[in-house]
């Protein structure tokens, strides 16, 4: 049942709407049964998660009499974005997951954000998929803020994701769509997984035997589900090392993602093709495993071409 | 005057990324100025150099005081504003997002980082700022509410308005709110437009720094007392919103009084022409903002209006 969930007028004969597909049990209307709502879109240039989406509609669909719950999709939050391949909001130069809880008498974009508030609000939990973004490709993860992290961490480690990150609490981010809501008690899990403006299927597929497992462990599916894989957990901010590009030029990677790497192994060059010459050589600072990779080859000082995860910290 | 580097990072195929800054006086860190942070500010850049005309002519004249300097960065940003891009054109972060910086972080994190170390230390900050809405604005100074700001010494500038604004969780990366946290006195400072260029509202910027500065026995500088600044908070503004989207047709401007009843814009169908919606001004007052765009969408704050007079 698709039915839209806030919609605003555009100034030329179109209507903005925020749909989604809810799907109920066979034979139930709206009845108060376990929720689960999966939300995407919000960056528009972020695409992962429509594969997602798709599959998990499908699978459900196959098999509708194992369905005991409410599974509400929302595909695209921001359609514009995603029409336009914009990452926030065209017209606005906003960053849609910097306006939430939003406001019902506020501008367009606060009064989109609160109707999507309001909606998934009473949801038993709720899945935000982000896809990094056009620059970094992330191993299937979820991102905790350390203040929600004894309720979440428990759901997250069914999802079947490879890594658990809780980070530190930054004002910044309250004004993030999973903090909005996990303030509200709606225990929302934001996913990180592969790159922006690309599908990864097999990461999405690994999400939605995730999902489907987490919806068997709240008895809103009773299909058979995967055992979900054994996440690594960081919960210390020194167990992730940044590296940054050191000069301007084109990236090249020698490793592959998810690659154990030793100290001083050689992730990748940074190139100039104007004088044929090698300008860095990027090393391993750490033995550790890379879990964030440069896709876009074009980097500035500073651009980010990785993170990895100590060694030490997978052991513990 | 001293024409120094402030920041600079190479590129693979432009020119340097070059932050450049005109040092007038000697002295303790007294006053830092900057214009555009962002690439779509032209009037913003447009003003600032003209303030470094006029510093030029006061040092000349010997009117900047002995013990004095003041520090102007016109443009923090010229590669966006080269590249007619609003952020920075790789990543499209903001740099008005990333203070007080991070030296080891990305690209727009350290330019941040850079530029502030060598400005965080002045006693008196000010930004030629924007707004993210295409509009124009009564000229203003206008301060975050973090605790530190100082609302009497923002009178000074003699500005119509000081206007005090609530903190929200983005604002903290910005640069006003991290030159008020580390102690210096922030004020960023309002013109009329943004993208395009309003030499009157220049002027009378620039009139309120040097009456602020002669006022702080900086510069020797005389001019009218300048106004009698009413203090706003931007919670007490009234908006008047769109309730429908469509060609936007604007019949006042910002600055204009109004009165309770008066049509201030109307909406009209783009399709065929009829008018959709007139906006009513819901009190007797002023225009402080007024939205300059041919188009808006519904739920728009079109307008901001102070209510009384001037």
């Amino acid at each position: 049942m698709v039915k839209t969930v806030a919609s605003v007028g555009l100034p030329v004969d179109e209507v903005l709407e925020i749909k989604k597909n809810r799907i109920l049990p066979e034979g139930e209307s709206d009845g108060k049964k376990k929720r689960i709502s999966i939300v995407t879109g919000i960056h528009g240039d972020e695409l992962e998660g429509q594969y997602v989406c798709f599959e998990l509609i499908r699978r459900i669909e196959e098999h509708k009499e194992l369905l005991k719950g409410i599974v509400d999709v929302y595909p695209a939050m921001n359609p514009l974005g995603i029409d336009s391949i914009t990452r926030g909001i065209p017209a606005f130069d906003l960053d849609m997951n910097r306006l939430f809880p939003g406001n019902k008498d506020g501008d367009m974009t606060e009064f989109l954000a609160s109707g999507m508030i309001a909606d998934v609000d009473g949801s038993d939990v709720c899945i935000d998929i982000h896809a990094s973004n056009i620059f970094l490709t992330e191993i299937p993860q979820i991102r905790i803020n350390e203040l929600h992290k004894e309720k979440l961490i428990p759901l997250a480690k069914e999802l079947n994701v490879d890594f658990i990150w809780v980070h530190g609490a930054n004002t910044v981010l309250e004004s993030t769509f999973a903090h909005s809501l996990n303030s509200r008690n709606v225990p929302t899990l934001v996913v990180e997984m592969g790159v922006g403006m690309r599908i990864t299927k097999e990461y999405c597929n690994q999400l939605v035997d995730g999902i489907l497992h987490l919806m068997e462990t709240m008895e809103i599916w009773a299909g058979e589900t995967i055992e979900p894989r054994k996440p690594i957990i960081s919960e210390d901010a020194d167990d992730v090392t940044y590296l940054n590009a050191p000069t301007a030029g084109v990236f090249v990677p020698r490793v592959k993602h998810w690659e154990h790497l030793k100290k001083s192994d050689e992730i990748g060059w940074i190139i100039d093709p104007l004088h044929g010459k090698i300008l860095e050589k990027i090393l391993s600072p750490v033995d550790g495993i890379l879990f964030t990779i440069r896709e876009y080859p074009i980097v500035d000082h500073g651009s980010l071409i990785g993170r990895l995860l100590r060694e030490e910290a997978r052991k513990e | 005057m001293e024409k120094k580097i402030i920041y600079e990072i190479s590129s693979l195929y432009r020119d340097n990324f070059r932050v450049t800054g005109f040092e007038f006086g000697e002295g303790e860190k007294s006053v830092c100025i900057v214009g555009n942070l962002r690439g779509n500010e032209v009037q913003q850049i447009y003003t600032c150099s003209q303030l470094v005309q006029k510093f030029k002519v006061l040092e000349k004249e010997g009117k900047i005081r002995k013990g004095h300097k003041v520090l102007i960065i016109p443009s923090m940003n010229p590669y966006s504003m080269n590249s007619k891009e609003r952020f920075w054109p790789t990543d499209k972060t903001d740099i008005n997002r990333m203070f007080p910086g991070y030296d080891l972080g990305e690209t727009t994190q350290r330019i941040a980082a850079g530029i502030f170390e060598v400005i965080k230390d002045y006693k008196y900050g000010m930004q030629f700022a924007s707004f993210y809405m295409p509009g124009k604005f009564m000229p203003h100074v206008r301060m975050m509410q973090t605790g530190f700001e100082n609302v009497e010494m923002a009178k000074e500038f003699g500005m119509p308005y000081v206007v005090l604004r609530k903190i929200r969780p983005y604002d903290t990366t910005t640069l006003n709110y991290n030159w008020q946290i580390w102690e210096t006195n922030a004020f960023s400072i309002y013109t009329t437009s943004t993208t395009e260029i309003d030499k009157e509202s220049a002027k009378e910027a620039i009139r309120g720094i040097l009456r602020f500065l002669a006022k702080q026995q900086i510069i020797e500088y005389t001019t009218h007392e300048g106004y009698k600044s009413s203090v706003v908070t931007d919670s007490e503004m009234i908006s008047v919103r769109t309730k429908s989207a469509g060609i936007f047709d604007s019949k006042v401007k910002a600055g204009e009084e109004i009165a309770k009843g008066q049509i201030l814009a109307q909406i009209i169908d783009p399709l065929e022409g009829e008018v959709k919606e007139n906006l009513i001004s819901p009190v007797d007052g002023i225009v402080f903002f007024g939205h300059n765009d041919p188009l808006t969408y519904a739920n728009t704050a079109v307008f901001k209006i102070i209510s009384g007079g001037i």
